[in-house]
């Protein structure tokens, strides 16, 4: 159970917080598993999509499109449809897919049952990355164990609605380590084989010619749909009432950095960053004040830490009014020894070693904000760094395939813009050296 | 029948069935190549693209743009930690040179007698356990000095066991 201002509700997504060895198959079905794919599959699939853009189930993995909306782009028409999987999950800050598949594996694999049956589809691949080389191997036997119960597969013996024996495939797919095959159209090259760079859109993945070997596919993000068997067994309206707003349901905040529990907490949206970081986060380390907050990981803007701040809603609208984003929720938090010139270079060096080398203004812009950031920090930054810097993300911006370009600008954008006395304490002031936090907890390198 | 067709062929299958175009299994392919010869060397590169019905170039290409596919051998444990922002903001860096001072090898080297490569890497999605590592594909978290000079022994003992083992 998730206790919020004193009331109690159920985990959705973490429910091996309320049932113990739920990956497990038995206790899952035990513990109503799959009686959502069955409710499913005696609906219409229109009215299972009419569902869960009722819902308002918004995209888990950084964008907040609307699940439905994007199941109900795939025509209905065509021969062959996929689902694809995004459990790439990459973004610096983000641990919240793998401990829900290596907790509550079959959920995902239910969710993307359901919109399998929901668009046609003739089979669903997970995209894990490399590095979750010990999650696929479990995922392989979890979703094997359901493939041998008849729920899916060749020899499926579930019916749907029409009458069709439901006989979806569920795959696992290992990428190799690269943050660009989270970007959906990079993912569906790298699993056909490709380099795993973006194309160019239009056509989008859910149109003919766009997908998965050319075929209309849906792309969604591991905690997208484990909401679904939710949603489709308690229904939408139930689903609503969790959350507030336009942002419902619950949402995985991975606290991580400055805390002293940095951990994944599943919450209803709507709490504020003050519950997140005090009740559960237990408040910053001893002796320390919170100084900054990335909201989404490297990706967006960063955010000064004030009362005002603290009170926000975590909702994908009230970020907005802070000129950030929730994105995946990935919640980094910098207390006050952090130098934040040291965390624009940082998450630099990231995009710089992530960027797929694709387009000349990510390629050679990540390259040059992160050598004229290694100046400033070596004590050697001119008069017109800072300009130039936030000249060259600027253009940056608007003149990549994909959203990493864009992504990459903002570290530099935002930490000028919200910390413009840091880069002039360097540039103009003395300060030398870079502050980097001394060690948080257990300190590994003080002897 | 090439040397992996031979040794993998059930596993080989199994991928291949997984998807409606051969090349879709490349990236497995590569795995299993790398299994065999430790490191994706010109040999496997060859096998791979006649698996998967590709040009040996394309392969190459492939091989080069992942981080986890290595073109040149490595020690028997390859560690790559993470010093992204929250594991830095935890301690990753000072934990990352730290490896690097008590195996007494550069960034990316390997130590003397081929047990250990040590290379930082960006964001292994770990980032409330650190400082952490992956260890040939395995993650070690929540490591501190005393855990990781321990793991160290274990795993050059292993090592050092198994050569002898092979002589």
């Amino acid at each position: 159970m998730i206790t919020v201002g004193g009331k109690q509700i159920p985990n959705i997504i973490y429910r091996e917080k309320d049932i113990p060895n739920i990956r497990e198959f038995d206790v899952y079905v035990k513990n109503g598993g799959y009686e959502g794919l069955k409710k499913a599959l005696g609906m219409t699939r229109a009215t299972v999509i009419q569902e869960v853009k009722d819902s308002n189930l918004r995209g888990r993995g950084g964008a907040g499109f609307p699940a439905g909306v994007k199941w109900s782009f795939i025509p209905q028409n065509n021969a062959v449809n996929y689902v694809t999987v995004n459990a790439d999950e990459s973004e610096t800050g983000t641990f919240k897919d793998r401990q829900i598949m290596e907790n509550n594996p079959h959920q995902l694999i239910e969710g993307a049952l359901i919109c399998a049956y929901a668009v046609k589809a003739k089979a669903v691949y997970i995209y894990l990355r490399g590095e979750f080389w010990d999650v696929a191997h479990e995922l392989d036997k979890h979703i094997e164990a359901g493939r041998k119960a008849g729920l899916y597969g060749a020899n499926g013996t579930l019916k749907d609605a029409e009458g069709n024996p439901f006989t979806v495939e569920v795959y696992t797919h290992l990428g190799a380590g690269a943050y660009i095959c989270g970007e959906e159209s990079a993912l569906l090259n790298s699993l056909e084989g490709k380099l795993g760079q973006p194309r160019v859109r239009p056509p989008f993945p859910a149109q003919k010619g766009g997908g998965l070997y050319g075929e209309p596919t849906v792309v969604n993000n591991v905690e997208t749909l484990a909401n679904v068997p939710w949603i489709i067994t308690n229904g939408a309206a139930a689903y609503k009432g969790i959350g507030v707003g336009n942002s419902t349901g619950t949402k995985i905040f991975c606290l991580s950095g400055h805390v002293k529990r940095p951990a994944n907490y599943e919450l209803p949206f709507g709490v504020t960053f003050r519950e997140l970081l005090y009740e559960y986060g237990g408040g910053p380390l001893d002796g320390r004040t919170f100084k900054a907050i990335l909201p989404s990981g490297g990706s967006g803007p960063i955010i000064r830490v004030t009362d005002e701040l603290l009170d926000t809603p975590l909702t994908y609208e009230d970020l907005q009014k802070h000129n950030s984003i929730l994105g995946s929720a990935s919640v980094i938090v910098m207390d006050d020894t952090t130098d934040i010139v040291w965390v624009a270079s940082k998450v630099i060096k990231f995009f710089k070693h992530e960027s797929c080398g694709k387009c000349t203004p990510c390629r050679e812009g990540t390259y040059w904000l992160d050598k004229v950031l290694d100046r400033i920090l070596r004590g050697e930054g001119r008069a017109n760094d800072v300009d130039l810097i936030a000249n060259v993300a600027a253009n940056m911006k608007p003149t990549t395939l994909c959203a990493l370009g864009e992504f990459a600008a903002n570290p530099v954008i935002w930490t000028i813009k919200n910390f413009p006395e840091e880069f002039k304490a360097w540039v103009e002031g003395d300060r030398k050296g870079p502050q980097l936090a001394p060690m948080a907890l257990p300190s590994p390198a003080a002897d | 029948m090439n040397t992996l067709q031979q040794k993998y062929a059930e596993r080989i299958q199994t991928t291949l069935a997984k998807y409606p175009d051969k090349r879709s299994a490349v990236m497995p392919m590569l795995y299993i190549a790398q299994e065999e010869y430790g490191h994706v060397n010109p040999e496997g590169i060859q096998q791979v693209a006649e698996i998967c019905d590709m040009d040996p170039t394309q392969v190459k290409s492939i091989a080069g743009f992942y981080t986890m596919y290595s073109e040149k051998p490595k020690g028997e444990y390859w560690l790559q930690v993470c010093v992204d922002l929250p594991c830095a903001l935890r301690g990753a860096d000072e934990f990352h040179h730290w490896l690097l001072h008590e195996l007494d090898i550069e960034e990316g080297g390997t130590t003397a007698d081929g047990v250990f490569t040590v290379e930082h890497v960006m964001c292994l999605a770990a980032c409330d356990k650190a400082p952490m590592l992956q260890c040939n594909f395995h993650f070690e978290e929540n490591l501190d000095k005393d855990k990781m000079r321990a793991k160290l022994k274990a795993w050059r003992d292993q090592a050092l066991a198994a050569k002898r083992g092979k002589k």
